[in-house]
């Protein structure tokens, strides 16, 4: 097709995305309604992994919220005039990644319905309640920081905005990882490391979906991105890349020093089945090493290279999520040392978790509400990033 | 003294001495029923919760019968739970089955919600859903629970359940709900009837007198002065949580 015919009848092909982010949901509203009517008997939860895998794409969501709002934040806390043009667009991705986590996170509740009960019980010694707090402030603040930063009367206080906000992700973002940090009994979760990791995930992840983003508007447009600013923004992703990696090895280290946790990282490292293999193929090989030598080797870092890289990025931060958040569960409490252990509720043993349907579909909406979001709000408030652009005579990549 | 005014006197003395040793006689039968109301700490209705008790079990390792399961049996019966087994049933109380890894010695204790002192569901819970009442019952109140499951990861003892299926025939005293979550509630609505738990009950009628029940705060009870005398231990107590429920024996 060519660029003129993509334009005539580009309204068109808008409403179709549109159609298929309604469409899709449509299907996590479906799957949440089984959920709601049935029970989570119809998910693949049970007692010892009450957390599947609605939590994997929420936290994907609220973790790389926080990240993509980073490219602003390298804009005007840090004035890098390149990352500036490109703030509104990261401020909708960020609000439309937010939106879809916590809508997953809410619907995937015992008592939806009760929903408001948070607001209204505060429990200060909470970290979930904390966060309940820490979100609703990141949406307004990511508004104030997209008003500052689109309306020119207002662009002199988009730079304290921008700072308020970097503060604010900081701080959201070790949130998020102390909601498991501070689950001192679980091998898996213990770890002042926890929020620093987290943070470094949220640039990897966040770059991952921005890049994603970028590229498919400026196809959308028929515009190649600036070479330079393309290669500043893809060694940044790499560097992400390497850090988040960093960190995770370090996390699995310390736990394997302790002789008390070596039971644990063997498990999710070498003996456990399904979390090993994520967590060697899914998040080191295709999630780290591979983005790592298409945005580095020589003749490599291309757009399709970036975009390639980005995607598997994505990949593998699902798989980290699945092996953190369900391989942790799955593992034995350690209630009594020392002694050999079994009963009827699995005391002693790893536990079993199948994903359902309906908690897929749950997470798909998810995302689908964060694709609407960034969808309509790019087209609203025009977030196309404004560079030296070169206009290409022929199709669109 | 005329012997008119010598029988009038006599008189009195008799009455006196009749409705003071009838005062007596009361007091010598009513005296054990208060002393036991008093020892059980039951409480009027309408009388809030106290801090000055806190209820507390010893489980006797030694006594508990690897395999008699009258416990749980006995806690399904009460609190109207299914009984099954499925990884997404409810168990508030659960036979553990211990092997010491260098010993290899087996034995097996009734595992249920500690109630701990500093609770860590109750720390989490971002509703105040999960609450310690006054007397050291841990509970969850099913009206503001929404259902998140962070007491359930936060749980060292894995204590907690999670209601998964729509329920039906429940027992009125034993509030429970589908979507919340939910433990052994130390048969709190028997406890405020001044009864024991429904184990407890179970583990003596079977003969086993494992599980003692009691005011750990009351130094007269039976459980504070077993606890004086014999070693118990709380399990994982390096976390600090001082439990409610005690062992002996492991």
């Amino acid at each position: 097709m060519s660029s003129t015919a993509f334009s005539r009848n580009e309204s068109r092909y808008f409403y179709a995305l549109l159609a298929l982010g309604v469409f899709i949901v449509f299907l996590g509203y479906l799957g949440m309604h089984t959920m709601e009517e049935h029970g989570h008997i119809v998910s693949g939860m049970n007692n010892k992994v009450v957390w599947g895998l609605p939590h994997v794409f929420a936290i994907f969501m609220i973790v790389a919220a926080s990240g993509v709002l980073n490219i602003g934040s390298i804009g005007t806390v840090f004035g890098q005039s390149a990352y500036k043009s490109r703030t509104p667009l990261a401020g909708i991705i960020a609000i439309g990644l937010l939106a879809g986590g916590l809508a997953v996170l809410m619907l995937d509740l015992g008592r939806p319905d009760r929903i408001i009960i948070a607001a209204t019980y505060f429990n200060p010694t909470s970290v979930f309640a904390w966060n309940i707090f820490l979100y609703s402030g990141f949406f307004g603040l990511a508004v104030v920081y997209l008003w500052t930063s689109m309306e020119k009367r207002m662009n002199v206080w988009s730079k304290p905005a921008g700072l308020a906000m970097f503060v604010w992700r900081v701080i959201l973002t070790s949130g998020t990882g102390l909601i498991f940090a501070f689950l001192v009994v679980r091998q898996a979760y213990a770890s002042a490391l926890l929020p620093p990791m987290f943070i470094v995930l949220s640039f990897a992840w966040g770059m991952a979906v921005f890049l994603l983003v970028q590229a498919a508007m400026y196809a959308w447009n028929c515009k190649v991105i600036d070479v330079g600013i393309q290669n500043r923004m893809k060694n940044l992703l790499g560097l992400f890349v390497v850090s988040s990696l960093y960190l995770v090895a370090a996390y699995h280290m310390t736990n394997l020093y302790f002789a008390k946790q070596t039971a644990f990282e063997m498990f999710i490292l070498r003996d456990g089945g399904i979390y090993p293999t994520l967590f060697w193929a899914g998040y080191v090989l295709i999630g780290s090493l591979l983005p790592m030598a298409l945005v580095y080797l020589p003749g490599l870092g291309g757009t399709k290279s970036v975009v390639t890289a980005s995607f598997l990025v994505v990949v593998g931060s699902f798989t980290f999520l699945y092996v953190f958040i369900i391989g942790g569960q799955a593992f034995p409490l350690s209630i009594f040392p020392g002694y050999e252990v079994s009963s009827s509720f699995g005391d002693g043993a790893i536990g079993s978790y199948v994903p359902s349907l309906p908690e897929a579909l749950l997470g798909m909406g998810g995302l689908a509400i964060a694709y609407l979001i960034t969808l309509i709000g790019a087209r609203v408030f025009k977030a196309m990033p404004h560079d030296a652009v070169i206009v290409t005579s022929n199709t669109p990549k | 003294m005329s012997e008119t005014e010598l029988n009038t006197q006599t008189n009195l003395d008799r009455r006196d001495f009749l409705t003071k040793s009838s005062i007596g006689l009361a007091g010598l039968a009513i005296a054990p029923g208060m002393m036991l109301f008093d020892l059980a700490h039951g409480r009027a209705l309408n009388e809030p919760v106290s801090n000055k008790v806190r209820w507390g079990m010893l489980i006797d390792n030694n006594k508990c019968e690897s395999g008699c399961n009258d416990c749980v049996t006995a806690c399904n019966t009460e609190n109207g739970l299914s009984g099954g087994t499925k990884p997404t049933d409810s168990q508030w109380i659960r036979k553990v089955q211990l092997k010491d890894t260098f010993t290899g010695r087996i034995s097996s204790l009734p595992m249920m919600c500690q109630h701990c002192e500093h609770p860590p569901c109750v720390d989490v819970c971002p509703t105040q859903a999960s609450f310690k009442r006054a007397d050291g019952i841990v509970l969850v109140d099913k009206h503001i629970c929404i259902g998140c499951r962070y007491c359930v990861m936060a749980c060292p003892y894995q204590a907690r359940s999670f209601v998964h299926e729509v329920l039906t025939d429940q027992k009125p005293e034993v509030p429970r709900g589908k979507g919340t979550v939910e433990s052994c509630t130390l048969c709190v609505h028997r406890i405020d009837k001044g009864e024991t738990t429904a184990c407890a009950e179970a583990c003596s009628k079977a003969g086993h007198n494992a599980i003692l029940f009691g005011d750990l705060n009351d130094p007269q009870s039976e459980i504070s002065k077993r606890i004086h005398a014999v070693a118990s231990t709380q399990i994982r107590a390096d976390l600090g949580l001082n439990t409610g429920v005690r062992y002996e024996g492991i």
